[in-house]
């Protein structure tokens, strides 16, 4: 049978309860057998991810042995922290609320940043927001480029591609928010004799969309091998509150509100899930344009998009690397 | 002018070892040229030649192999 044939959104469904019972099945087999540590930490950012891995390891464990993480920062959303609220109380576990603005601001983080986007918008001070986008994948024959969208405080839009400098400063500063609360989930693991769970789903793990010892970094990734469709349909399995459901995926890392979309991915998840899927089991470009609506030659440049990001962003996972390997330290 | 821009890559990717590149290698399907890297090739031609590239130039055209580079600059600089 061809792989092009039957191919829907219907094949991302999954059986819930089954795939439940398998991941935390294997939570508690990582803990016992590999990690050796009792319980569980993770950052909560009120998004899906971040909920699903909570009530996952809840269900696992129980609600006593995970503990929360909210770091919210200067420019978090609102809603980040009602959201992230909402889930502590739903699961009943036990957290711990750190603005992390002072930490950031003592490591320079804002200040570089803004001196990174002055390079390029020399009047950019208090009162102005700002995001980087990235040109679509699928939209142009051209490389994939990084700008910087700015906001003036009388509402006027400035959007420009962003050079080599400015855009490596701006990346390493942002960085900076993902690496500190990194650091913060590895300190209340260590005094609890707990393993911290990474929260990535399979898009984001596939595709690099994670900062390098930053959200990159964890002990387990319990839904890591889930698109993100199916960690919504968890979700609703596991009974995750409504509003954390209908959040749309952001990354809340920007002053400007950033959606996934247009800083990485060219497509929102649903359609961007499709062609990974698409991508791991063969399905023509052709069979995927019709089902997501765009042309065979733009499918094409999605998936040849797909593979790009992969091996720019295989550095990301990349373990130490050794001059010559030591046998005995193998794992 | 070629060779400038070949020693670039050589040295800044390639950390001074050719590797059997050739002029008209492609620099992003070897693996050489990332996404970054196309950045730095951009930073490399407006740092060292009197070009400013805009954003509809930033084609594999124009970018991806020490040829193309040096046909693209050729004509920006013609322009000049």
């Amino acid at each position: 049978m061809s792989p092009d044939a039957g191919f829907s959104p219907e094949l991302l469904k999954i059986d819930v309860q089954r795939e439940t019972e398998k991941i935390t099945s294997e939570i508690r087999n990582l803990l016992r057998n590999d990690l050796k540590r009792r319980g569980i930490v993770l950052g909560l950012s009120g998004g899906i991810d971040s909920s699903v891995t909570a009530a996952l390891s809840v269900k696992a464990i129980g609600k006593e042995r995970v503990f929360g993480l909210e770091m919210p920062e200067l420019h978090s959303a609102e809603e980040t922290t009602a959201l992230s609220s909402t889930i502590i109380r739903h699961l009943g576990i036990d957290s711990q609320r750190v603005d992390i603005s002072p930490i950031l601001e003592a490591a320079g983080c804002y200040r570089q940043y803004d001196e990174a986007v002055r390079r390029v918008i020399p009047g950019y001070c208090s009162g102005w927001m700002s995001k980087i986008v990235i040109s679509s994948s699928f939209e142009n024959e051209g490389f994939s480029v990084h700008s910087l969208v700015a906001q003036a405080p009388d509402g006027s839009i400035t959007k420009t591609r962003l050079p080599l400098i400015p855009y490596l400063e701006i990346v390493a500063a942002t960085n900076l928010k993902q690496r500190t609360r990194k650091m913060l989930e590895y300190y209340h693991a260590d005094r609890l004799n707990f393993a911290v769970a990474g929260t990535p789903n399979r898009l984001e793990y596939d595709q690099g969309f994670f900062v390098k010892l930053g959200d990159g970094a964890a002990d387990l990734k319990p839904i890591a091998h889930l698109y993100k469709s199916q960690v919504y349909q968890i979700a609703e399995y596991l009974g995750v509150p409504v509003e954390i459901r209908s959040r749309p995926p952001t990354t809340d890392t920007y002053s400007m509100p950033q959606g996934q979309d247009e800083f990485y991915f060219s497509l929102p998840y649903r359609e961007m899930d499709l062609c990974l899927y698409a991508k791991n089991h063969g399905i023509s470009p052709a069979n995927l344009a019709s089902t997501i609506g765009l042309s065979a030659e733009q499918a094409q440049r999605i998936l040849d998009d797909i593979d790009t990001k992969r091996a720019t962003t295989r550095y990301l996972h990349l373990r130490p690397l050794l001059m010559e390997k030591v046998p005995e330290i193998a794992y | 002018m070629r060779d400038k821009i070949r020693l670039y890559i050589v040295d800044n990717f390639l950390f001074g070892e050719s590797q059997g590149l050739e002029d008209s290698t492609s620099l992003l399907e070897t693996g050489v040229v990332d996404s970054t890297g196309i950045l730095e090739v951009v930073n490399f031609l407006e740092t060292e030649f009197p070009i400013k590239i805009e954003d509809e130039e930033l084609i594999p055209e124009h970018l991806d192999s020490i040829n193309n580079i040096y046909n693209f600059l050729e004509g920006k600089l013609a322009a000049v």
